[in-house]
């Protein structure tokens, strides 16, 4: 397990952002996920509740966009979700596959109050 | 007032910072630094040993080992090789912060060949960017033929794959076709050497890829 890392990573780039656009502070983190990088969602939020506190992200919610890995035939042109057994085809039975997404892993966006003053 | 600032940044963009602090590292002193991973038992070690064995001559070889206790490394250590610990304290994964940490305990200059025994582990490491420059995936025959399904990050990011324990292929219901299926639409035309540590079977195809991927190296240093 290593969400507790990737949290602080995750803080670390928030409140870099967060502090460079005079955010008073961060109110939601907005992640792209793809499916085969390897997180899980409740772990982080858990981690995020610690180690935000006393800082202008304290509280934050984590939003997750999760995007899947597809297979692209390129026999047909279908594509469809990978999944976890077999890489064929199902419309025309083709093998001749590649596979594209997933392996996002970012943070898109943070929403944030400013300072008005 | 709310708003929403865009950030779009790699969540472990501090690690690749590193990683490429690494790199440049190795670069200078001529290094090619090889990240092996492998689930617990699949034969990292053994790899390691035998390539060691086979190359001595001809490579100067250093590797650093990610572990909680040094077993391995001794035995690695016990044949004369510079080796450096990373304790990993259980993580389940080695990061480019620590790889670097230990950068310092190997005397670059006096290695052209890094190898980088990652944790047994093939959900994690693939994440995590080291500094190396090519990442080596050992799977094995009784781990199953599904491992390309199951663990699609790891054989997606691999830059070679060695399937060790061929010689136990005919105890086993592995099949070969499937396996090599998986590979190939994940990663396309990978470096792929089936091989057995054990009767020395196809490790000489690993070799000379090895060796040659050396020589790529020295001629662009």
């Amino acid at each position: 397990m290593h969400e507790l890392g990737v949290t602080q990573s995750l803080l670390e780039i928030a409140l870099h952002h967060g502090h460079q656009a005079g955010a008073t502070r961060i109110n939601q983190l907005n992640l792209v996920i793809g499916e085969l990088s390897s997180i899980v969602d409740e772990s982080v939020q858990f981690y995020w509740d610690m180690i935000s506190e006393g800082t202008i992200a304290q509280g934050a919610r984590l939003n997750f966009r999760r995007v899947a890995a597809e297979l692209n035939c390129h026999d047909c042109g279908h594509r469809f979700p990978l999944n976890h057994q077999e890489y064929i085809c199902p419309q025309c039975g083709s093998a001749n596959l590649v596979v594209s997404g997933g392996e996002e892993f970012y943070l898109e966006s943070i929403d944030v109050d400013l300072d008005e003053s | 007032m709310p708003n929403t600032i865009p950030v779009v940044e790699n969540i472990l963009s501090a690690n690749d910072q590193i990683a490429m602090h690494t790199r440049a590292q190795l670069d200078r002193a001529g290094v090619l630094a090889l990240n092996m991973m492998a689930s617990p038992g699949g034969g990292k070690t053994s790899v390691i040993l035998k390539t060691i064995t086979e190359l001595r001559d001809q490579v100067r070889i250093g590797v650093m080992d990610g572990d909680i206790v040094p077993i391995d490394l001794e035995k690695i250590a016990e044949m004369g090789i510079p080796v450096s610990l990373i304790n990993t304290g259980g993580n389940c994964h080695l990061d480019a912060n620590m790889v670097h940490g230990a950068l310092p305990s190997l005397d670059l200059d006096a290695i052209d060949l890094l190898i980088i025994e990652n944790v047994g582990n093939l959900i994690c490491p693939a994440a995590f960017k080291l500094g190396s420059h090519l990442n080596v995936v050992i799977a094995s025959v009784p781990e199953g033929d599904d491992k390309p399904y199951k663990y699609p990050a790891m054989f997606k990011g691999a830059d070679v794959l060695l399937l060790n324990k061929m010689d136990l292929c005919e105890y086993q219901n592995f099949n070969l076709e499937y396996f090599r299926h998986g590979v190939e639409v994940l990663n396309p035309g990978l470096a792929f050497f089936p091989l057995s540590c054990r009767t020395g079977e196809g490790f000489d195809a690993w070799l000379a890829w090895l060796r040659d991927r050396i020589t790529e190296r020295s001629r662009i240093g």
